[in-house]
């Protein structure tokens, strides 16, 4: 293995340790303590909009409803993004550990892991891991019962809302927030719905306690993260790294040696460019992540990275709301006509305030995150989307 | 008392409930945000995303529809960053939207129309999407036309099918930018189970969903000197029509109608009323005869409740959806079609016309009574019984037309024959009307008195709730009735087909026993209908039904058996209710319809 300047670390990926072992000794702990110790680590949900777990796992406890729910969103569509996958695939026991850790804390009898469509062949496996799951509660003489649910394949689902709408039954379209999940989730109950790693995160602290993760990272982005990492690399894969590198020593380590820009966090992410390696921090003082980390080396077209972008939003918008429905394909045939020499290039400036107006007016994160590439790449590349 | 909630819009102080919406908040201080997806009769969707407002202390716009107030919140609803969203907002939907605005149908009514205007878009600083979209054009439906090129998709038409109605006709299928509002396989309206009942088209902002016009085809009748031309008008369009001419709500217009319509040239301008008097003692002996069947003879195979059948919404509602119980529907035709039945024979006779001359018109608060007047077993007079319906929309469409200042004319009354009217037949526009114009006859039938109410007033069977129930103690009954001496008449009324599920079912899993059942597929029954003017709302609604209740009470007779004219047509035609030409003209058959 060559030079590496980052800290690997083996917190998700650890096999040597035994899941109903855990799950015995967190359940000794009264819920207050499982929720400071979740606190202190500074564990931000790792779907990419970092809401600290800990306060959504007291928010939803502290409703008086009877009935709660846990779910994990297992429905990994952000492109460029496939940890979540490995995860299901290499440590199961550990996600559905967070999830009863999480059931116990907020008080739900029943758990949910709603998994991606494309990732149906992970099912026979997962449900054999689940029964031997199940059979440890049993000997633990815990109350709590997860069901896999499978999707259909709409990026939206991994929305939590519209995830709620489609294990309802419904179209897979956003709600209106306020009510939260907290408040008003899957069937209008309180619901804490975790992205797959946050779950195993929270089970790795409940084992290992607060210090372990909190030494990691930075004081705004604690702890270790998975990454997936993509495009122009020799090395792309897998990778559990700690928190509050730059994209500079990102780009060392895993970079072909021409790498012209990083699209950090997906289609819906931050795309940075060369000039801005240095300054940028990989975590939620910089460039947040849900973990996909896509490399372009200088043979790239960035317009045709724009263009495959905004072709993936302009069909996966559920379509409901105005503007990421038309927007979406405003954007699209916007950059395709200033291409053409069909419109003026300062029609992209027109682009930038629509794509503005998306981020603050759309309904759900889908919409409101089209602008995030769509500026990284037309401000840092406009070169490359006019000639 | 619920908690209140202090905040500010634009600087000025409100306190609210808790539970107010931003745009409830903003109501209450007369400050005005535009709106294109909300509306009052449905839930909240959030998905136009015109109405964004801002929020002191987020980061993003929210859309004050669907954003509870909470205490401490600023608001302002006039600020640069609210503008230049709302105008691209707007812009985007204008992009998607076929905006050939003079040739649509919806011209100077259309919602986004009025947005556009507001916002002053002057040049198309989009790039025009439509060329892009394979649009469809369902004009299949002899009530509605969808035109998939004006939707902009903010769903209130499938929120009104679903809540409303609870039929689910049009709902959203794919995603992104081929989202569409489609119907079951995209088959056309005509082919699912649609009932024609126009509330979508009631509350489409644009031109995306219309009823299918037939003003050419009324004025070349109308033009045609070979033709004699008579128009019926329903009880409901009296209440109504104003709006669409610039009167306020709740305007009673019966007389300048009647005016209105003989200056368009119709050559008889008689009232549906005439035949709903008659549906009243057609129906109100069918249901005694049912009872006598049942309680007497102890005939098992009597259909009990019976179902009212004016309403041709829910007609085709039953017919989908609880075929089992098409029997218990009465057999009356709705009083259009009696009317349609006997304006080319008994009319066509006593006036010596041709009836091959006559074109029958139908002027209906209705889009459902365009598909009922198209249905094959509608042709009993040996010709189509009627030949064209018009909305209440239509007929002010072609008071416009024909320049006439409708405010301006004097009143006049319906021509004779079948022009005659009672106040128990004017009622049959608003919901319980039918049931309480059939108690008001049956119990003076079966009792030799008028009903035990004040004034004849039905209280019970009045209201805008759902589903209401009443029951009616038949005592001192007459020789001929004496088997329903101390029977107790259990009713129920309801309107909206949603309530109409709600009836059927308990009726269907026995946790309900009726004798007799009103239902309308419309909120408020056909003061709200389909082919209303626009827009509808529950104040509207309640200001229609306030005027039909005053034009009953204002009647001379307010008893279907009273009118004079009904009496005459048992004399000189019918004989006697369910006779042998009541049942040739009169009653109809109903037919089972596929479930998806």
């Amino acid at each position: 293995m060559s030079y590496s300047n980052l800290k690997r670390v083996d917190l998700i990926f650890d096999q040597d340790c035994n899941p109903k072992e855990i799950i015995k000794n967190t359940f000794a702990k009264t819920n207050d303590q499982i929720v400071n110790e979740l606190l202190e680590s500074g564990l931000k949900g790792r779907g990419g909009a970092g809401f600290p777990t800990a306060l959504k796992w007291k928010y939803t406890a502290e409703q008086p409803d009877p009935d709660k729910y846990i779910i994990c969103n297992a429905d990994e569509g952000e492109p460029g993004t496939f940890k979540d996958r490995e995860i299901l695939f290499k440590v199961p026991q550990k996600v559905f550990g967070g999830m009863v850790v999480c059931a116990k804390v907020i008080g739900a009898r029943e758990g949910f892991l709603y998994l991606r469509g494309e990732y149906r062949f992970l099912l026979p496996e997962l449900e054999s891991q689940l029964a031997k799951f199940h059979a440890d509660l049993k000997d633990l003489k815990i109350d709590f019962n997860i069901k896999i649910v499978m999707g259909s394949g709409a990026y939206i689902c991994g929305e939590e809302s519209a995830l709620f709408e489609s294990m309802e039954g419904h179209r897979g379209e956003p709600r209106n927030k306020p009510p939260y999940p907290t408040i008003s989730g899957f069937r209008s109950k309180p619901t804490v719905i975790n992205n797959v790693e946050t779950l195993v995160y929270a089970f790795m602290i409940c084992m290992h306690g607060a210090r372990k993760f909190k030494d990691l990272g930075t004081a705004d982005s604690r702890g270790s993260k998975v990454f997936s990492i993509s495009g122009d690399t020799p090395k792309a894969g897998i990778y559990e790294l700690e928190l509050g590198m730059t994209v500079e020593q990102f780009v060392d380590d895993f970079g072909d040696g021409d790498t012209k820009a990083v699209q950090v966090g997906g289609a819906s992410g931050f795309c940075v460019p060369r000039k801005k390696f240095k300054e940028t921090i990989i975590g939620f003082e910089g460039v947040p992540t849900g973990g996909s980390m896509m490399i372009f080396n200088s043979s790239r077209s960035m317009y045709n990275v724009l263009h495959n972008y905004l072709e993936f939003f302009e069909e996966e918008s559920c379509g409901q709301c105005t503007p990421c429905r038309v927007g979406c394909q405003q954007l699209i045939k916007g950059i395709e006509a200033v291409k053409k020499g069909q419109r003026h290039a300062n029609y992209l400036e027109h682009l930038q305030k629509l794509a503005q107006t998306m981020k603050i007016t759309a309904k759900c994160g889908l919409g409101q995150s089209v602008a995030n590439s769509f500026f990284s790449i037309v401000e840092n590349f406009k070169e490359e989307m006019i000639y | 008392m619920s908690k209140k909630i202090n905040l500010k819009i634009d600087g000025i102080s409100v306190t609210v409930d808790e539970g107010t919406t931003i745009l409830q908040a903003a109501k209450q201080l007369n400050i005005h945000i535009p709106t294109l997806c909300y509306h009052d009769d449905l839930c909240i969707a959030g998905n136009c995303r015109v109405c964004v407002v801002e929020m002191k202390g987020s980061r993003t716009l929210p859309a004050s529809c669907a954003m509870p107030t909470s205490e401490g919140m600023e608001i302002m609803t006039n600020t640069l960053k609210v503008r230049t969203a709302r105008k691209h907002i707007i812009d985007l939907l204008l992009s998607e939207h076929n905006a050939k605005c003079t040739t649509c149908y919806k011209n100077g009514k259309c919602e986004l129309q009025e947005l556009a205007s507001e916002s002053k878009i002057s040049t198309e600083s989009f790039i025009d999407l439509v060329p892009h979209k394979n649009y469809q054009m369902d004009a299949y439906s002899p009530s509605i036309i969808k035109d998939d090129s004006k939707c902009i998709r903010c769903q209130r038409c499938v929120r009104t099918c679903e809540e409303l109605q609870h039929v689910s006709a049009l709902s959203v299928a794919y995603k992104g930018d081929k989202m569409k509002i489609s119907t079951f396989f995209e088959n056309p309206m005509f082919e699912v189970v649609c009932t024609n009942c126009g509330q979508c088209v009631n509350r489409c902002p644009t031109g995306a969903l219309v009823e299918r016009n037939y003003l050419d085809e009324v004025w070349a009748a109308i033009y045609n000197p070979d033709k004699h031309v008579v128009v019926q008008t329903a009880p409901a369009v009296r209440v109504a029509l104003g709006e669409d001419l610039g009167l306020e709500s709740g305007s009673i217009v019966t007389g300048k109608m009647v005016t209105a319509l003989r200056r368009l040239g119709f050559d008889s301008v008689l009232d549906t009323d005439f035949t709903a008097d008659l549906t009243i003692m057609e129906e109100g002996f069918e249901l005694l005869t049912r009872l006598k069947k049942a309680l007497v003879d102890k005939d098992s195979s009597v259909k009990l409740p019976m179902a009212t059948s004016c309403s041709p919404g829910w007609i085709k509602f039953i017919e989908h959806t609880y075929p089992e119980y098409l029997g218990n529907l009465s057999t009356c035709k709705s009083p259009q079609q009696m009317f349609g039945a006997l304006a080319k024979t008994y009319y066509a006779q006593k006036r010596n016309i041709d009836p091959s001359k006559i074109v029958s018109i139908s002027i209906m608060p209705c889009t459902a009574k365009k598909f009922e007047a198209d249905r094959p077993e509608m042709r009993s007079s040996g010709y189509k019984d009627v030949d064209f319906v018009l909305t209440t929309r239509e007929l002010a469409i072609m008071i416009k037309q024909a320049g006439l200042d409708f405010s301006a004319l004097e009143e006049s009354h319906y021509d004779s024959f079948m022009g005659a009217s009672t106040g128990a037949a004017v009622i049959f526009g608003a919901t319980g009307g039918v049931m309480e114009a059939a108690l008001r006859t049956a119990y003076e039938v079966v009792t030799g008195r008028e009903v035990p109410f004040n004034g004849l007033n039905i209280t019970p069977v009045r209201g805008m709730d759902g589903v209401r129930e009443a029951s009616v103690k038949i005592e001192g009954t007459t020789a001929d009735w004496k088997f329903l001496e101390g029977a107790e008449l259990k009713c129920v009324v309801a309107h909206g087909l949603t309530n109409a599920k709600k009836v059927m079912d308990n009726v269907r899993d026995g946790k309900a026993s009726y004798h007799f059942m009103e239902i309308m597929a419309c909120p408020g029954g056909c003061i709200g209908g389909g082919g209303q003017p626009i827009p509808t709302n529950a104040e509207i609604r309640r200001k229609r039904t306030e005027a039909i209740f005053a034009e009953d009470s204002g009647m001379k007779i307010r008893k279907s058996h009273e009118n004079p004219e009904v009496i005459a047509i048992y004399k000189e035609f019918l004989e006697k209710p369910l006779g042998h030409k009541s049942h040739e003209l009169l009653h109809t058959h109903y037919k089972e319809r596929a479930r998806h």
